[in-house]
């Protein structure tokens, strides 16, 4: 692999990564622990949509669902008392799996603002579907008691263990999908973004090619959905809510859409943008009026939208794009 | 004729009050370079799109090596060894010439449900790629992106495309279109070097480039064939004459009558 300024980026946010725990068992610092975990789970969300969205130009503006779907599959278990990991996962992946081959079923026979607005569609009915479960907590969610249990010799609920679990999910779901769009496989797909019409004419059946990518997108998100709700030991229907997918796009596009590594840098720039706007306001605000104004921090929003905008407008390559092109200059 | 490889039989499309395709008989043979002309509007392109798939004809069959493919969608005909070139330049913008090439092998080298290998990387699919730029005279250009190539390099793209899926047949929607004269004179050549090998049909506004290639060509009018024959039949007969090739002059008498 040759050594870009791109290659370096990675290789350094790898590396940080890896070495958090180090950090935050030095300085006892939890809460870096816990945002970083949340971080590296989402990123699995934000990678596994750039796989239909970047790649494939499938904008699905529904992609929560998967999140909320892999989070309900164990929450419910862990309620009936089902919680061994070998039966909850698989079949979160699996349920994940099937509502992306209904969804993409229809939906894939549509183009353009009507397959968002159908993906959308899709995720709302199954947000109030959850908003419904009484059983499982309607729209005030539900506490899951028991983290999965994988006998003995893996302990989800150790924090460090559980955090370089992710994160080896990440690196690896990463790595599958840079196979995959170079395969060939990959190939059809972006061919599909390209031009469906020629694809056609040249012999390629695009919609079942498409519908396996939307599945298996829909499958790897369902896993970031697994581990959201062992992380927060909690579901809810928020997990789903359609800014939840509004998010994953904007991780997708600040990173840097159709690259195999920008949603994770996307991710992780996001949300580190979430935590540190405020505090950014609040201590700039103590430097101008000599105390800090609690009531500013609540428009952090204020910034990252103007931020998301300059990126959309002057760096449609987003975060990844401006590394690649910074040798260039 | 029962050894035709491609028969139109009776194929009749409409769009609104307009027919498109007016009831067209036709029988291209095995071998043979086939030309369509006609003015503008005539249908040909409605035609070629029925042929490929994108349309469906309202009335009417088409046989291809015997077998009814009516109702066969786009990516089958294809698969039976049916190529077609478009009009208005239909490549992969963001590809190389070689990486579009090795599309259309690889739409023939079985299923693409292969997630692992570089596909990049393999010759099976390179190798038949580069053979096709070869042919029509693009191999220099192999590693080009098709956004830094010329219209007239774009052509020649569309037809190495279509060879790459080694079909029986192809299918040339206006291969000419806006080429200069040295452009147009190389995709002769091209296509004269193809019809040996290839039945081909022709769908082309150049005509002296029909008459040079053809050995059979059908005249469009409104949708519907007009005469069908050899080029100096065609060139001969007096219908023709009036409602296409002497078009202007026909014009020019009814505006003077009117005057």
């Amino acid at each position: 692999m040759k050594l870009t300024l791109r290659n370096a980026m990675v290789a350094a946010v790898v590396v940080i990564l890896a070495l958090l725990p180090l950090y935050a068992s030095l300085t006892g610092n939890t809460f870096m622990m816990t945002l970083f975990t949340r971080i590296i789970i989402l990123a699995i969300a934000a990678v596994s949509l750039n796989l239909i969205m970047g790649f494939g130009g499938m904008v699905s503006f529904g992609h929560a669902a998967y999140l909320g779907i892999g989070g309900y599959v164990v929450g419910i278990l862990a309620k009936e008392g089902i919680d061994a990991g070998l039966v909850q996962w698989p079949l979160a992946l699996l349920f994940s799996g099937l509502f992306a081959l209904g969804v993409g079923a229809l939906s894939l026979r549509t183009r353009g603002v009507y397959f968002i607005m159908i993906t959308l569609a899709f995720t709302q009915v199954i947000y109030y579907v959850a908003n419904g479960l009484d059983r499982y907590g309607g729209d005030d969610g539900l506490t899951i008691q028991k983290r999965s249990e994988f006998g003995g010799f893996i302990n989800l609920s150790n924090r460090t263990f559980f955090y370089y679990l992710c994160l080896a999910l990440l690196l690896a779901a990463v790595y599958l999908v840079w196979r995959m769009v170079n395969s060939r496989f990959g190939r059809v797909i972006q061919g599909a973004r390209s031009n469906d019409r020629r694809m056609q004419a040249i012999g390629f059946p695009t919609f079942r090619y498409k519908l396996a990518c939307f599945v298996i997108a829909g499958v790897l998100c369902g896993l970031s959905g697994v581990l959201l709700a062992n992380h927060t030991n909690f579901i809810s229907p928020a997990l789903m809510h359609w800014t939840r997918s509004g998010d994953l796009i904007v991780m997708a596009v600040l990173g840097g859409m159709g690259t195999v590594f920008g949603p994770v840098l996307g991710a992780v720039a996001l949300l580190v943008l979430e935590e540190a706007l405020p505090h950014l306001i609040g201590f700039v605000s103590s430097i101008v009026t000599g105390k800090e104004v609690a009531a500013a921090k609540e428009y952090w929003q204020l910034i990252l939208g103007p931020m998301l905008l300059l990126v959309v407008l002057y760096a449609r390559g987003g975060i990844d794009g401006l590394i690649a092109s910074a040798r260039r200059g | 004729m029962a050894d035709a490889l491609l028969q139109i039989a009776g194929v009749t499309k409409r769009f609104g009050g307009v027919v498109a395709s007016d009831n067209v008989v036709l029988d291209v043979a095995p071998g043979e370079l086939h030309a369509i002309i006609g003015p503008n509007g005539a249908g040909k392109t409605t035609l070629i799109g029925q042929l490929t798939g994108e349309l469906s004809p309202d009335a009417g069959r088409i046989m291809f090596e015997g077998a009814d493919i009516t109702d066969l969608p786009v990516y089958q005909r294809s698969a039976l060894g049916l190529a077609r070139s478009f009009q208005i330049t239909s490549l992969f913008r963001d590809l190389s010439a070689l990486d579009n090439v090795s599309l259309a092998v690889q739409a023939h080298a079985g299923h693409s449900f292969r997630f692992w290998r570089d596909a990049r990387g393999e010759p099976e699919l390179r190798d038949p790629a580069r053979a096709a730029l070869d042919r029509v005279g693009l191999g220099a250009r192999a590693n080009a992106f098709v956004a830094s190539m010329s219209h007239g390099e774009h052509r020649q793209l569309e037809l190495a495309m279509a060879l790459a899926t080694t079909p029986r047949m192809l299918l040339l929607d206006e291969p000419m279109a806006g080429l200069g004269p040295e452009e147009s004179a190389r995709m002769v050549e091209t296509l004269r070097g193809l019809k040996r090998h290839l039945t081909i049909l022709l769908i082309e506004h150049d005509m002296e480039a029909v008459f040079a290639l053809a050995d059979r060509i059908t005249v469009l009018v409104y949708g519907r064939v007009i005469a069908s024959g050899e080029p100096a039949a065609i060139r001969a007969n007096a219908e023709v004459r009036q409602a296409y090739l002497g078009e202007q002059e026909v014009v020019t008498t009814a505006g003077a009558g009117h005057g």
